[in-house]
């Protein structure tokens, strides 16, 4: 991963177990991915709030050829859309890969994971029923 | 209303080199050959050229190449940025400057050794992205860093994200992207000129192929990986009327982005099932050429992999959303059918050269002289992921 000052507070969120958002701190609209400008009021005041952590099943893939090193046993990549409306890339995880088992649109949560080299990711988990 | 490029600009010259799986030389000797060979199908020499221009991750440089051709004055060069988004953004730049006056002649090139270098398809390591990212898209954007810690790491890869939703909301398969493929392939299959010459697939060879990426995209749902070089000769239709060649008009070029476009990665529209940047060019097209969806004889719509046919199909007006499946499947963009589809075979079938194959096969159609040739075409539209254009006989 490659941050820098617009976008680091994403990557130190994760690592503490934390998915933070960004949003403007004078019209509060929320922004991702981050950058240093409002697109909506042009401030460059901003903060960041923590996300609640719940969202959908957007859309998803399970990559079969050429995954990267380390990606070795099949996995899922999800389009996540956030209760509060950001999307976000991510895996799914505590569900077969099986495509004929997962769902557009299935709620889904947040939780944190060791990614390559040690670095912590977030990952989405179906809600329990 | 005119506005735009129409009457303007003209393709007096195209020039390629063969599709391979390895060139065997530079990819500056492809540009240089390409371009030699334009300017001669054009009936001009590289004293006559002013202005190249390319795309930003074409690695052979303007200057160089102005020595290893021999082009005396360089008045004009710049390139485009998004990979085969490029396409024809290239195009509309060279129209550009022959239109205002800043050049007479000016040359579009693209010229790729993947064999030698870096390969579009395979996982990159991170710092490697970064680097390939400006060349690509001309500046320090990170955005890659977004999606390769989660295993998401080829243009494949990237694109099955989007297109899945589109699959979701409108019930379309793979085999329906299959039938795509078919067409292409038959296409190629009686085009000499294409890699897969004489190679047709059934839709079971379609769905018999390896998932590249579950549940949108096979092998053969995937461009495969080129070597070649092509070059495009423009100029005023003044200049062109004294040259070799029957001119093509360029009725219209235009480029699209919106506020929250991405490349390859465009997961953040409110609606992803919508090709919303060639929403935004084919408005464009229709509005500069004074044609409507009806008019066009004949259309080059860009498959790197194929879905992106049937969102072009739909974006451009050519069918509703969502019923470009049913478009595919009644036969319309075959030879004989309604709205014929690449017809050289597509980048499926014929070649990945980032698109600019679909001018050249253009080009080709309208003069009357393809290898799977279109009776009477007279009106070719041409599209990249975030340009496109009209052209006529």
């Amino acid at each position: 991963v490659i941050t820098g000052p617009d976008d680091s507070f994403f990557w130190d969120g994760v690592a503490r177990g934390e998915l933070l958002l960004q949003h403007c701190n004078d019209c509060d609209a929320l922004r991702h991915p981050p950058g240093p400008m409002c697109p909506r009021c042009g401030s460059l005041e901003w903060g960041t709030r923590a996300a609640s952590g719940r969202g959908v099943l957007h859309s998803w893939v399970i990559p079969r050829h050429r995954t990267p090193p380390g990606f070795d046993a099949p996995y899922i990549v999800a389009l996540i859309e956030l209760e509060e409306g950001a999307r976000l890339v991510s895996n799914l995880i505590g569900v077969d890969v099986d495509a004929t088992a997962i769902r557009n649109d299935m709620a889904v949560e947040v939780c944190f994971v060791d990614g390559q080299e040690g670095q912590r990711l977030h990952a989405f988990r179906p809600v329990a029923s | 209303m005119t506005s735009g490029l129409r009457g303007r600009a003209t393709i007096a010259g195209i020039g390629a080199t063969e599709f391979s799986r390895n060139a065997g030389r530079s990819e500056l000797q492809l540009a240089a050959e390409a371009i030699r060979a334009a300017l001669a199908d054009a009936g001009l020499t590289p004293a006559d050229v002013s202005g190249l221009v390319t795309y930003t991750l074409d690695l052979s440089n303007e200057l160089e190449l102005a020595r290893v051709v021999g082009i005396p004055e360089l008045r004009y060069f710049a390139r485009a940025p998004y990979g085969g988004a490029a396409t024809c953004a290239v195009l509309l730049q060279a129209c550009m400057a022959v239109a205002t006056g800043v050049a007479d002649v000016v040359v579009f090139y693209r010229a790729i050794n993947q064999s030698a270098g870096l390969r579009y398809g395979r996982p990159q390591p991170v710092v490697d992205h970064h680097t390939m990212l400006r060349n690509v898209a001309g500046g320090g954007s990170r955005w890659w860093s977004w999606y390769l810690p989660f295993g998401l790491a080829t243009p494949a890869q990237w694109s099955a994200l989007q297109f899945q939703r589109y699959m979701h909301v409108y019930g379309v398969t793979n085999e329906d992207f299959g039938r795509y493929s078919v067409v292409a392939r038959a296409n190629a299959a009686t085009n000499p000129a294409a890699a897969f010459y004489r190679q047709p697939i059934t839709l079971d060879d379609h769905q018999q192929s390896k998932w590249i990426v579950e549940p949108v995209l096979r092998l053969l749902d995937c461009c495969q990986e080129s070597d070649g070089g092509i070059a495009v000769v423009v100029t005023t239709p003044e200049r062109a009327r004294d040259l070799r060649q029957p001119p093509v008009h360029v009725l219209a070029a235009a480029q699209g982005a919106l506020e929250r476009t991405d490349m390859v990665s465009n997961y953040y529209q409110d609606d992803i099932t919508a090709w919303t940047e060639m929403q935004l060019v084919g408005g464009q097209l229709w509005q500069q050429s004074g044609l409507a969806p009806d008019d066009i004889d004949v259309a080059l719509l860009y498959d790197h992999f194929s879905p992106i046919v049937l969102l072009h199909l739909e974006a451009l007006g050519f069918c509703k959303p969502g019923d470009a499946s049913g478009f595919i499947a009644s036969g319309a963009i075959a030879r004989d059918g309604a709205l014929p589809v690449n017809p050289h075979g597509g980048l499926l079938g014929e070649g990945y050269l980032h698109g600019i194959n679909h001018i050249t096969e253009a080009v080709r159609q309208l003069r009357g002289t393809a290898a799977n040739q279109i009776g009477g075409a007279r009106t070719a539209i041409v599209t990249a992921g975030m340009s496109g254009a009209v052209l006529s006989s």
